[in-house]
């Protein structure tokens, strides 16, 4: 396959209070790409996500993803596609069991009751929580809901993965089997974060958002050690390249 | 502040019913409609039954062992409703003053029979109820009330209701607990700081509404709520359900109190 590419052209996009929080963003994922986005506290990541799925629909520009123009009609089957992972776990774990809450989406595929108890549990089985399947999200900690709500993403097996901000909240331990997981997932991928230390290590390429514009985009090498366009940005060095910072 | 023990006391109630106990491994259905059963009969007693009554307490007993409840924890709760009770059953005694019986030779009017009639049924249906919350996951109440037919919306609406009421109550408690940080002890200026409190918290449910209502949408939702049901009505659920039923009608419709003192009596004799 060949075919899940995320074209955005000349995107704009307005909240409805008048807030320019997109002006003109444009950029190509191909295949199998992993890509970051990272920019300042509004900058737009969170924004520019949204806008994946068609949640929100620009104001002007054209998405096209996967060969299919976003568009009102087309929203319903490139949703199928676009799995989102939200930056807070408690807006996407809405049912009242963790099981439930993955199977959520499956079924809403269609698919019979012994396929999406499949899909559960190997999904369940990917970020290592098969335990709490019946457990009520509120029970969980932090960490664990993070997990979970990308099993509920993982369950539908979409072709492309967008996440925004996966490891905040996470412990250290966490946060590493989240590197894997991420590192496993060999769909195209991208990931709003201001955890540098993950993008450097998950995705090849960069995106720098900043006041809804992209101001820079290449290889992680380049981008994450230009330390001036970094600190323009808001963000630092990742520390995995700050040693000879340690005195 | 009290908020914080309220939820912690919602949180244990909702803790309680995912224990692992015989009672608890039970189909929900089973328990819906056993409580239900107990329910009626016990209201279906006449004003002045006390002693008919009485057996019935063996229920709840049972149900405190079987499903490992903690007897205080659920009786403070009873207790705190019975207020209710007191307030429908006090005017009793003063309006219905004709004397019913004789308690050892005290005469006892019909009004103070009937009032301890209502806190005794009180008492019972209270604790059933409790019962059944703190032994059933509110999850397993809803599918049950599904299958014995209520509608699909209600059942979405509760089950919305059961997973954010505990968000919204922590994000409840995180404001109230930044205000009493920051007012040092001061009461007082209350009002006009709860209306923000209020109107805060109006304002981010909505939001919050919104973007649940995008994830749901993200993943698939086109208007009615799947899930993926098991089948878990078995022989135990049979077994328990004829016992209760069994037990309840021969409680309802024997006088046990009276045969076991004519029992004694006899033996006495
Ligand atoms: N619902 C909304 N209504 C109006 N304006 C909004 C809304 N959500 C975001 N904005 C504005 O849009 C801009 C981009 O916000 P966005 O949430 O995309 O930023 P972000 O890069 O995700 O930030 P963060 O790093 O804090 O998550 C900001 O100026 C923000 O104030
Ligand atoms: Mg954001």
């Amino acid at each position: 396959m060949t075919h899940h590419i995320i074209d955005f052209k000349d995107i704009f996009f307005q909240y409805p209070d008048g807030t320019e929080a997109l002006k003109g963003v444009s950029f190509r994922i191909i295949h199998g790409e992993s890509v970051g986005l990272v920019g300042a506290n509004g900058a737009g990541k969170s924004t520019l996500l949204l806008q994946m799925n068609g949640y929100m629909l620009p104001s002007s520009g054209v998405i096209n993803i996967g060969g299919v123009e976003l568009t009102k009609k087309t929203r319903q089957d490139i949703r199928k596609k676009v799995g989102v992972v939200f930056q807070n776990p408690d807006d996407q774990l809405f049912m009242p069991t963790v099981f439930d809450d993955v199977a959520f989406g499956p079924l809403n595929l269609g698919m019979s009751n012994e396929r999406v108890t499949d899909r559960v549990n190997s999904a369940l089985q990917t970020i290592g929580c098969l335990d709490l399947a019946t457990k009520p999200p509120h029970h969980l900690s932090a960490g664990k809901k993070r997990a979970v709500s990308i099993a509920t993403v993982l369950a539908m097996e979409p072709d492309i993965l967008a996440m925004d901000e996966p490891s905040s909240n996470l412990d250290p331990k966490s946060r590493r089997d989240l590197i894997g997981l991420l590192k496993e997932f060999k769909h195209t991928k991208i990931i709003a974060s201001h955890d540098l230390d993950l993008i450097l290590e998950v995705c090849e390429r960069c995106l720098v958002i900043k006041n809804g514009m992209i101001v820079a985009d290449g290889r992680v090498s380049g981008i994450l050690t230009n330390q001036l366009l970094l600190e323009e940005n808001h963000l630092e060095l990742p520390l995995s390249l700050q040693k000879n910072r340690i005195h | 502040m009290n908020f914080d023990k309220e939820y912690f006391n919602l949180g244990v109630l909702d803790t309680l019913s995912y224990k692992n106990t015989l009672v608890h491994r039970l189909d929900p259905r089973t328990k819906v409609i056993t409580t239900f059963a107990f329910i009626v009969t016990v209201v279906s007693f006449p004003k002045y039954e006390i002693a008919g009554l009485i057996p019935f307490l063996l229920f709840p007993v049972v149900i405190f062992a079987l499903g490992d409840i903690p007897v205080w924890f659920i009786l403070k709760k009873v207790l705190v409703v019975s207020v209710f009770a007191v307030f429908i059953g006090i005017l009793n005694p003063l309006f219905d003053t004709h004397i019913k019986y004789h308690f050892l030779t005290f005469p006892v009017s019909g009004g103070w029979v009937s009032f301890f009639s209502i806190l005794l049924k009180f008492f019972l249906t209270m604790c059933s109820a409790l019962l059944l919350i703190s032994t059933t996951s509110f999850p397993g109440i809803c599918h049950a009330l599904r299958k014995l037919g209520v509608p699909e919306i209600f059942i979405s609406q509760l089950l919305f209701l059961y997973r954010y009421i505990f968000v919204l109550m922590e994000e409840t408690l995180r404001m109230v607990r930044a205000k009493d940080l920051r007012s040092f002890g001061k009461k007082g200026q209350g009002i006009s700081i709860f209306i923000n409190l209020v109107g805060t918290l109006f304002v981010k449910t909505i939001e919050r509404a919104e973007r649940i209502y995008h994830a749901m949408l993200s993943r698939g939702f086109t208007g009615t709520i799947h899930f993926v049901l098991k089948e878990g009505f078995g022989k135990k659920d049979f077994v328990f359900m004829s016992v209760t039923g069994i037990t309840l009608f021969i409680f309802r419709a024997y006088d046990i109190v009276g045969l076991i003192g004519r029992l004694a009596e006899r033996m006495f004799n």
